[in-house]
């Protein structure tokens, strides 16, 4: 073992190291002008890369205005992005990097429904704040923990109960469902056959896929003759080959067909053998192509993350973004802005304070902050409520056809996280 | 749909996979039959080839064809002269000892995979196929006047899938012609029937081994060109292909060229059926406890030799 003793080779080391730290560094006696570190949980790899690549430009973007305008409380805002593969055991272990490693103030960004539901039972351990970008219907269900909260995106249970008239109205009374075979799919499955049956539509046949799935043909036989409509959400690293395959089954003579733009997240719509789309019908979270009336709050955010009036990235005509997901992350990231001003929050013993001041909310209206558009935050099920979208593919581009309520989605609380403790 | 548009349904997907999986499987049976090493990485030429195509496809100017046809050429040639390098320098070090040969290609698949996950990045990206129309197949029942044709509803293949399973079949003829008409083969059988014998009679073994392990990830390779514009080139995509190769060619016998390509259509064709009536996961579960009833009864597989 070697001598641990000063040289002088060694301490002019140790000096030209000192002087690269950052200036920040040496205002570390003042707490209050250190960054804020947020945890970013991102999909990089795995099957959810391409939701991960978005996800982390649109909070790029957040952060680089946020900071722009003064930081939050005064203090700038850092990113600390660690990969979770897409995988739920790594999602909890990137959690422990966040409050153990990194000294994160919380952690934020999780989309897939499986990596939320394993990593949010450590975030509870950890007393680690957890915002999840997901959809799922798993934090307001009441399975997850008061430390899990998803204040910037609908999540599944509200879209399907706001679409399903549509469906039952315009496209078609005997429905068959094709989902990805986990939790989120899950979600569909069971929300999507309450709300259409409860409408006199009758659900003819489920299809679950697992996600990692990468040949589809096999499962299309499955579809009733009697279908009407066609339900698809597909997620993971082949949905081109679903959409595609799906469009080679039904040839000329296809029923009407109702998808998720989760199936085509990332995906071109001008993409080889995706023709037969023209006219079918998606849900959007926001809509990817810019409407004719678009808002300004629209145009500012599309330009700060850097994406054309077609939804693909400035730079690269084919990297087409998850549009009706990312907003989510940048509205996430305002909404904690918010709460951590209005809790004066300081550092992570003033985390329960950061939580009961996202919980007070409730009314958020549109702004740039909020550009898919006003939304309602309930505190009890750390859930948020906005508006849904639905397009026809018209000359190959998604034209938003009807705007759904936010009293469409609501439905009645399962759950009060506000009466565990901290 | 009815069972018997269904069942042929099956029958041509399950064609297609077992076309795919057959060029795998030969390419890790023959790396297996005349160097006795078992190559883990093979999974990750598969995959190479797939994104080789994907790059040809963004390079060469002009139609998809094109580029496609360039790839079918020049991936397998890169993956396999890639596959004799990492022979060179890594199996023939450790003088193809078999269990230091199973580490190390482990250490091969993680290496070329993270590679491409830095390089070429997470996502999937398709290939466009140089042909592919939809053929929607006709079904005959009996009506009022006889026997009628009709078209059932989803009863089709494509025309690229089709050219899939005959591209395969024309090269695994030609594997078999170069084994057994060319001089080549006839070194490559020597090596495999008794090594000290081949060397003894002035077969450069060394060499043979290095173009055997470069011959058997190009076939793995030129699989992954024919099934990249069905499916997409992704950095993870060589799991599957190599599980089903290995029950494929323990099924069939280590080293038996015809038992492995009948494995091959057997489960490449069952998986259709199996996944097409109950689930894709029974499939797998029953492709598995074949391979375990194989390893109990049979352990040499259905036609293989025992080793002397």
């Amino acid at each position: 073992m070697a001598k641990s003793e000063i040289t002088r080779r060694g301490a002019l080391q140790g000096l030209a190291g000192a002087t690269t730290i950052p200036l920040w560094a040496r205002y570390a006696q003042a707490q209050s002008s250190e960054p804020l570190k947020l945890g970013f949980q991102v999909h990089r790899t795995g099957i959810g890369s391409a939701y991960g690549r978005w996800y982390d430009r649109t909070t790029q973007a957040a952060v680089k205005l946020i900071n722009e305008g003064g930081g939050i409380n005064g203090r700038p805002v850092e990113i600390i992005a660690e990969d979770d593969g897409t995988d739920p055991k790594r999602g909890a272990e990137v959690l422990e990097k966040f409050a153990n490693q990194h000294g994160c103030d919380l952690g934020f960004g999780t989309l897939f429904s499986h990596v939320v539901i394993g990593s949010a039972p450590r975030a509870g351990e950890l007393k680690l704040p957890y915002f999840v970008v997901s959809e799922g219907h798993h934090v307001a269900s009441g399975m997850l923990n008061r430390y899990t909260l998803q204040p910037g995106i609908t999540d599944v249970k509200s879209q399907v109960i706001a679409m399903a008239p549509f469906v039952a109205d315009n496209l078609g009374k005997k429905v068959t469902m094709i989902f990805p075979d986990f939790a989120f799919g899950h979600n569909h499955l069971d929300f999507f056959t309450e709300s259409i049956e409860a409408q006199g539509v009758e659900v003819l046949e489920k299809i679950a896929i697992p996600p990692a799935e990468t040949s589809f043909t096999k499962y299309f036989p499955r579809i009733p003759r009697d279908t009407e409509v066609v339900y698809h959400v597909m997620v993971g690293p082949a949905v081109l080959t679903f959409v595609k395959e799906l469009g080679e089954f039904f040839g000329p003579s296809s029923p009407e067909i109702f998808g998720f733009i989760d199936s085509l997240e990332a995906v071109d719509l001008a993409s080889p053998g995706l023709e037969f789309l023209e006219g079918t019908y998606f849900w959007e979270g926001m809509p990817r192509y810019a409407q004719a009336d678009q808002s300004e709050h629209d145009t500012f955010y599309r330009a700060a993350v850097g994406v054309d009036d077609n939804g693909a990235s400035l730079s690269d005509p084919a990297d087409v973004s998850t549009y009706a997901h990312m907003f989510g992350c940048w509205e996430t990231l305002y909404i904690i802005k918010d709460a951590m001003e209005a809790s004066g929050y300081q550092g992570p013993a003033d985390r329960p304070a950061l939580i009961e001041a996202v919980e007070a909310m409730t009314e958020i209206p549109e702004s740039r902050e909020h550009p898919q558009g006003d939304k309602l935050f309930n505190g009890k099920t750390h859930q948020v409520f906005g508006h849904q979208f639905i397009s026809k593919v018209e000359d190959g581009r998604m034209v938003k056809l009807h705007t759904t309520s936010i009293e469409d989605g609501l439905y009645e609380d399962e759950v009060d996280y506000t009466a565990q403790s901290f | 749909m009815e069972f018997g548009p269904h069942l042929l349904l099956a029958v041509l997907e399950g064609a297609v996979t077992a076309a795919v999986l057959s060029l795998t499987a030969v390419g890790l049976s023959l790396v297996f039959g005349v160097m006795r090493v078992v190559n883990i990485a093979h999974g990750e030429f598969f995959m190479l080839g797939a994104v080789f195509a994907w790059l040809m496809a963004q390079w060469v100017p002009g139609s998809a064809a094109l580029g496609f046809f360039a790839a079918l050429v020049i991936a397998p040639l890169l993956v396999g002269g890639l596959a004799a390098l990492a022979d060179l320098t890594i199996l023939k070090r450790i003088e193809y000892d078999p269990e230091r040969t199973i580490v190390a290609t482990i250490g091969l698949l993680y290496i070329i995979q993270q590679v491409t996950l830095m390089t070429y990045g997470p996502d999937a990206r398709a290939v466009e196929a140089p042909f592919n129309q939809r053929l929607a197949l006709p079904w005959v029942e009996w009506g009022e006047t006889g026997l009628e044709f009709y078209y059932p509803w989803g009863l089709s293949i494509t025309t690229y899938k089709l050219a899939v399973i005959g591209a395969a079949g024309v090269i695994l003829m030609g594997v078999w012609l170069m084994m057994t008409r060319t001089r080549l083969g006839l070194v490559m059988r020597a090596t495999q029937a008794d090594r000290e014998m081949a060397t003894a009679f002035g077969i450069p073994v060394e060499r043979v081994y290095a173009v055997v392990f470069g011959l058997g990830a190009g076939l793995a390779a030129l699989a992954a060109v024919l099934i990249v514009p069905i499916q997409q080139a992704h950095y993870l995509m060589g799991a599957d292909p190599l599980l089903l190769s290995f029950i494929v060619v323990i099924i069939g016998g280590l080293g038996s060229l015809p038992g492995t390509i009948l494995a091959a259509a057997f489960i490449g064709i069952s998986d259709g059926i199996i996944s097409v009536f109950f689930s894709p996961t029974l499939a797998k579960i029953l492709a598995t406890l074949l391979v375990g009833l194989v390893l109990v009864f049979r352990p040499q597989g259905l036609f293989g030799t025992r080793p002397a």
